[in-house]
C-alpha cells in the first residue's frame, strides 16, 4: 500500500501552478535557444522545453481522473526521447567540433564535415 | 501548521526554486555554470513530479535525466570547453529582442492558463481540483506497477490502453542512435592521413 495523504488532507494548490511552472520552463528553453551561442548551450535550452512540456503532461494527468496513466507514460516517452536527441546532438556537436575547431553555432554556416 | 499547508508551502519553495534555476540557465555566459543550473532544474522537476504523485516518472527523471543526459552534456562541455568557448557573449541587441519574446510569450501563456476553465467549453468542468492519486483504494497497484504492466501489452488504466508497441519502436529507436551516435562521434582519422595510407597501400 503505498504512503500517500488522505481525501481531505490533499494541498489545495490547484493545477495552475504546475501550469505557470511549465510554462515558465518553457519559456526558458526558448530564450535559451535563442541566445546561446554556444551549441551545447542551445542543446540545453531544448532540455528545458522538454521539461516543461513534461511538467504540464505529469500535473494534467494527476488533475485529471479520466487521464491518470496516460500522462505520465507520455512523459516517460518523452525522456527516454530527450535522452536519445541529446546523445545524437552531442555526437554532431562533437565531429563538428573536431573538424571545425569551434562550436559557436554563429559559425557553422555549412555543415560539409 | 497543518500538513497540507506544510505540503503546500513544499510545492512553492521546490517550484520557485525550480523556476529560479531556469532562469538562471538562461541569464548566465558561463556554459559549465549554465549545466549546473540545468542539474538543480532537473532535480526540482523530479520534486514536482514527486508532488503530483508520479513517483515513477520523478524516479526516471532523476536516473535518465540527471544521471545520463546531464552528465552526457556535462561530458560535451568538458570536451569542447577551450578558452574562448566556455564564455561565448550574446549581444545587448539580442539579448532585449529575445527578453521581450521571451516575456510576450510567458504572458501568452500564463493568461490562457489563468483562463483554463473556458477551455472544455462544451464540457462541464472538472468537479475536484485536487491531485487524483491513482491507487487511493488500497485493492489497486502503485504507479510502477501499472506503468511496468502498460509496457508488457496489459490494458491498464480507465481507458484500458496498452502501450507495447511504442515501448518496441523506443527500444529499436534507442538502438540505433545509440549505433548512429558512436558512428557520428567516433574517432577518425585526418583525410590525409587516411589517403597517404591508401597510396602505400
Amino acid at each position: 500500500m503505498p504512503l500517500m495523504f488522505a481525501e481531505s488532507e490533499l494541498p489545495e494548490t490547484g493545477l495552475t501552478p504546475y501550469l505557470i511552472l511549465g510554462a515558465l520552463l518553457f519559456v526558458c528553453g526558448v530564450v535559451c535557444m535563442a541566445t546561446k551561442r554556444n551549441a551545447i548551450g542551445v542543446l540545453m535550452g531544448v532540455e528545458l522545453v522538454l521539461n516543461g512540456a513534461n511538467v504540464n503532461f505529469v500535473a494534467f494527468a494527476a488533475f485529471n481522473p479520466a487521464f491518470q496513466l496516460e500522462g505520465q507514460i507520455f512523459s516517460l516517452f518523452v525522456i527516454v526521447l530527450a535522452a536519445a536527441e541529446a546523445a545524437v546532438a552531442l555526437a554532431i556537436v562533437l565531429n563538428f567540433y573536431n573538424n571545425h575547431m569551434t562550436v559557436d553555432v554563429d559559425t557553422a554556416e555549412e555543415l560539409k564535415g | 501548521m497543518t500538513l497540507p499547508d506544510l505540503q503546500a508551502l513544499l510545492f512553492y519553495a521546490v517550484a520557485v526554486l525550480t523556476g529560479l534555476c531556469a532562469i538562471g540557465v538562461v541569464v548566465t555566459q558561463n556554459i559549465v555554470r549554465s549545466a549546473a543550473w540545468l542539474l538543480f532544474t532537473l532535480g526540482g522537476v523530479a520534486g514536482i513530479f514527486f508532488f503530483l504523485g508520479a513517483d515513477f516518472v520523478g524516479a526516471t527523471q532523476l536516473i535518465v535525466y540527471v544521471g545520463g543526459t546531464l552528465v552526457l552534456v556535462v561530458f560535451g562541455v568538458m570536451l569542447t570547453a577551450q578558452g574562448p568557448f566556455i564564455s561565448l557573449r550574446t549581444g545587448a541587441a539580442e539579448w532585449a529582442m529575445s527578453l521581450v519574446v521571451g516575456l510576450l510569450l510567458f504572458g501568452v501563456l500564463a493568461v490562457t492558463v489563468a483562463h483554463k476553465e473556458t477551455w472544455a467549453s462544451g464540457r462541464a468542468p472538472a468537479e475536484k481540483q485536487k491531485p487524483m492519486v491513482i491507487a487511493e483504494d488500497p485493492d489497486s497497484s502503485p504507479n510502477s506497477v501499472l506503468i511496468g504492466h502498460g509496457f508488457l501489452g496489459q490494458p491498464i488504466g480507465p481507458n484500458k490502453t496498452a502501450y507495447l508497441l511504442p515501448f518496441e519502436i523506443v527500444s529499436v529507436h534507442l538502438l540505433v542512435v545509440l549505433i548512429g551516435a558512436a558512428y557520428l562521434a567516433r574517432a577518425k582519422r585526418r583525410r590525409g592521413a587516411a589517403a597517404n595510407a591508401a597510396d602505400v597501400r
